[in-house]
């Protein structure tokens, strides 16, 4: 009997410890989590705070004076005068009329506050309408890129701003008017890059990835499901096979900039494809996915359940009808998962894109596969890099960008595991 | 395939003990003698005929040397204990040991003169003949109607769509499960309860209008009521086909069968009249089987 109690005894206390180390082994994984989140969570309120002034845009809403005889012109249809004619008075003209305080002497004082472009886009205006000519139009321009840091970063230390106190004391006049104004920058989802910032934009980037994207999709989707299918079910189990498998298992640890290095040398050097373009990048891109996509679904072959194979077996299916029937249905949420991360894991891919000449320096927004562009992660490669301050926030509205992408490409890869799963 | 790989361990594990004798709580007399088979392994009316059956696991040998008739639409039970070959040796007779790398056939088996393991022979061809049931219920993770017709469908048995429902009626009503599913073809199959899947199951090999259906094990994953069904099932499909049958439960052995042949470390000890051999057993092995000594 006091044996008994004693170790009821000793069971209780072993108990306690034993509840003590639980909730020890609990509070290690939310530490654990907690770390990555508040990473996470920094990651992002950075990027935020330095990206979210990039989609706003600073803008002049000018009433200008299009008079033929100051521009030099007197027929907006003649090609030859218009590219002969000066918009960039008008311009002057117009900002002056707002500032009573400004004299004629500090004309290059004024200049220095309309965007260089704005001229251009007045210019465009014209040609369109030329019937506007001799009249008085209410137009909106970009404003400069310092007076564009000016009026966001006005009490950034990180921000050195480049007016001077006059400028500064015309622009705040000017923000009280509403001639200078700021709202949602359509230009940067509008336009392809720019040495200037505040006319700078992501399509040409984005274009470039999509085109990147779908060589990569197209290519490697089908060879790395054809690959897993044949090593999983239909290649014979020898030394062969084994070396593949050790040799595929290898390719996706590979360091990204060899196979930038790779397509360097096969697909530009030896095959003579043109530098820059989103076929050789996707190409490049392929041969990184590949493993990924191959190892994934081999993965989800595997998890089919033999006792499927075996039913479709048993009532006479050849080994092609089980495969195309019964295994690849049932796999194909994991592979297309694997595919979507392999393709999410692409669209973030930098190095090997340099090699291949990705990293030009393009304004136009690419047309088809051949022509050059660039993509969205050596954009902000490229931004990061800028001298120019304005370009950081550029930086920054372009990963938000491209994490939006990324994060959109995972929830599909998710959806999709929930929609197709099916279960037995 | 997990079923099998537990057969190879074990049998590995009795090698061992092949050439020693027999615990003591075995019979001392009970020694088999390979090759030789005791009752009436053969039959006048054979669908199948098996001579010198030999099964290999690489080195293994999970069969030894068996002759054995399989008379034309009879239910013939496979009974033994575990590991003694009798699942191994029911795969032979479709070929689904194929699909095993190590494992290779000897000995000559056919089906009605046709030699099953000629390598000119289309292993399709032949498990549309020789249709199996398996263990667990294993339904295709599709609609009931999908199940049915999926055999057919392949093999181009209908070339309408009226005369594919036509199939997939009957093999219902034949496995006892029209009335039940009736109103509910499109549903998928994985919702069914398990008595109910194996039944479609069934239905599914019999869709194919198989002469041979092979049972491994088909209630041991059910409750006596859903298996009591299966069995009437069985018996009623023993008029128009051959039923070989592995089970691990006698009396299901005695309930369906009409012969039954003993099974003992990959030899064929005993084959006899199902009634005979659970009254009076020839064999000493079978009769410490039967009455539970061991196994």
């Amino acid at each position: 009997m006091t044996d008994q109690t004693s170790q009821a005894e000793l069971v209780r206390q072993s108990l306690k410890r034993r509840y003590r180390k639980e909730r020890r082994f609990r509070a290690y994984g939310v530490i654990a989590i907690a770390i990555a989140l508040s990473a996470l969570v920094i990651l992002f309120a950075d990027i935020i705070g330095k990206g979210s002034a990039g989609f706003m845009k600073t803008t002049l809403n000018l009433e200008v004076e299009l008079d033929g005889e100051m521009m030099y012109l007197d027929d907006a249809t003649d090609e030859r005068q218009i590219k002969m004619a000066d918009f960039v008075e008008p311009l002057i003209q117009a900002l002056m009329k707002e500032l009573p305080s400004a004299s004629e002497s500090d004309r290059s004082a004024v200049r220095d506050l309309i965007n260089p472009y704005a001229s251009v886009t007045l210019r465009d205006a014209l040609k369109e309408n030329p019937d506007w000519l001799n009249t008085s139009r209410s137009m909106t321009f970009l404003a400069h890129t310092d007076v564009d840091v000016f009026v966001k970063h006005a009490g950034d230390s990180a921000y050195s701003i480049k007016l001077t106190e006059q400028q500064r004391d015309w622009v705040n006049q000017l923000v009280e008017k509403g001639v200078v104004e700021t709202s949602f920058n359509d230009t940067f989802f509008k336009n392809g890059d720019s040495r200037d910032p505040s006319k700078a934009g992501i399509l040409g980037a984005m274009i470039g990835s999509l085109l990147t994207m779908v060589v990569t999709l197209a290519l490697s989707f089908p060879i790395g499901v054809a690959a897993a299918i044949y090593l999983e079910e239909f290649a014979p189990q020898n030394k062969l096979t084994d070396f593949i498998e050790v040799n595929i298992n290898n390719l996706a640890a590979v360091p990204s900039i060899i196979f930038g290095l790779l397509g360097l040398a096969v697909f530009i050097n030896l095959f003579g494809m043109p530098r820059s373009v989103p076929v050789v990048g996707g190409l490049v891109l392929t041969l990184m996915t590949l493993p990924t996509i191959i190892i994934s679904s081999r993965a989800a072959i595997k998890s089919v359940p033999p006792s499927i194979r075996e039913a479709a077996e048993g009532i006479g299916a050849s080994k092609m009808q089980v495969v195309l029937h019964h295994v690849l249905p049932l796999a194909m949420p994991g592979m297309l998962t694997g595919s979507i991360i392999g393709m999410a894991q692409a669209l973030g891919e930098t190095a090997p894109l340099l090699l291949i000449g990705m990293v030009a320096f393009i304004v136009d927004v690419p047309n088809g596969f051949f022509d050059s562009a660039t993509v969205l992660p050596v954009q902000v490669f490229l931004w990061a890099g800028s001298p120019e301050l304005a370009f950081i926030e550029r930086a920054s509205a372009a990963i938000m960008v491209l994490l939006t992408f990324l994060i959109g490409m995972n929830a599909l890869a998710i959806w999709l595991r929930k929609r197709l799963e099916r279960r037995w | 395939m997990n079923t099998m790989n537990a057969t190879v361990t074990s049998e590995a594990d009795m090698s061992e003990t092949e050439n020693t004798p027999l615990p003591e709580t075995k019979p001392a007399e009970a020694t088999i003698e390979e090759g030789v088979t005791v009752g009436q392994p053969f039959a006048d009316d054979a669908k199948f005929q098996l001579r010198n059956v030999e099964v290999l696991y690489g080195e293994n040998r999970a069969i030894k040397n068996i002759s054995l008739d399989i008379a034309r639409n009879e239910v013939i039970a496979f009974i033994g204990p575990s590991g003694c070959g009798k699942s191994t040796f029911l795969r032979c007779l479709n070929r689904m040991n194929d699909s095993i790398d190590i494992c290779s056939v000897k000995g000559s088996l056919q089906l009605e003169g046709q030699d099953l393991y000629d390598p000119k022979r289309d292993v399709v061809e032949l498990r549309a003949r020789v249709g199996m049931v398996f263990q667990k219920p294993n339904p295709f993770p599709k609609s009931i109607y999908e199940n049915v017709a999926y055999g057919p469908r392949i093999h181009g048995l209908a070339n309408r769509k009226s005369d594919l429902d036509d199939i997939v009626e009957n093999s219902l009503r034949k496995a006892g499960l029209w009335e039940e599913v009736k109103d509910r073809l499109d549903a998928t199959a994985t919702g069914m309860s398990g008595g109910q899947q194996q039944r479609l199951c069934i239905a599914r090999a019999i869709a194919v209008s198989p002469e041979v259906v092979l049972m491994d094990e088909p209630c041991s994953a059910l409750d006596p009521i859903a298996t009591a069904k299966v069995e009437e099932l069985i018996a009623e499909l023993s008029e128009s086909y051959t039923i070989v049958i592995v089970t691990h439960s006698m009396q299901q052995a005695a309930r369906v069968s009409h012969r039954t042949a003993y099974f003992h470390l990959g030899h064929l000890v005993e084959v006899n009249d199902t009634n005979k051999v659970f009254t009076s057993p020839e064999h000493e092995l079978t009769e410490s089987y039967i009455t539970g000594r061991f196994g």
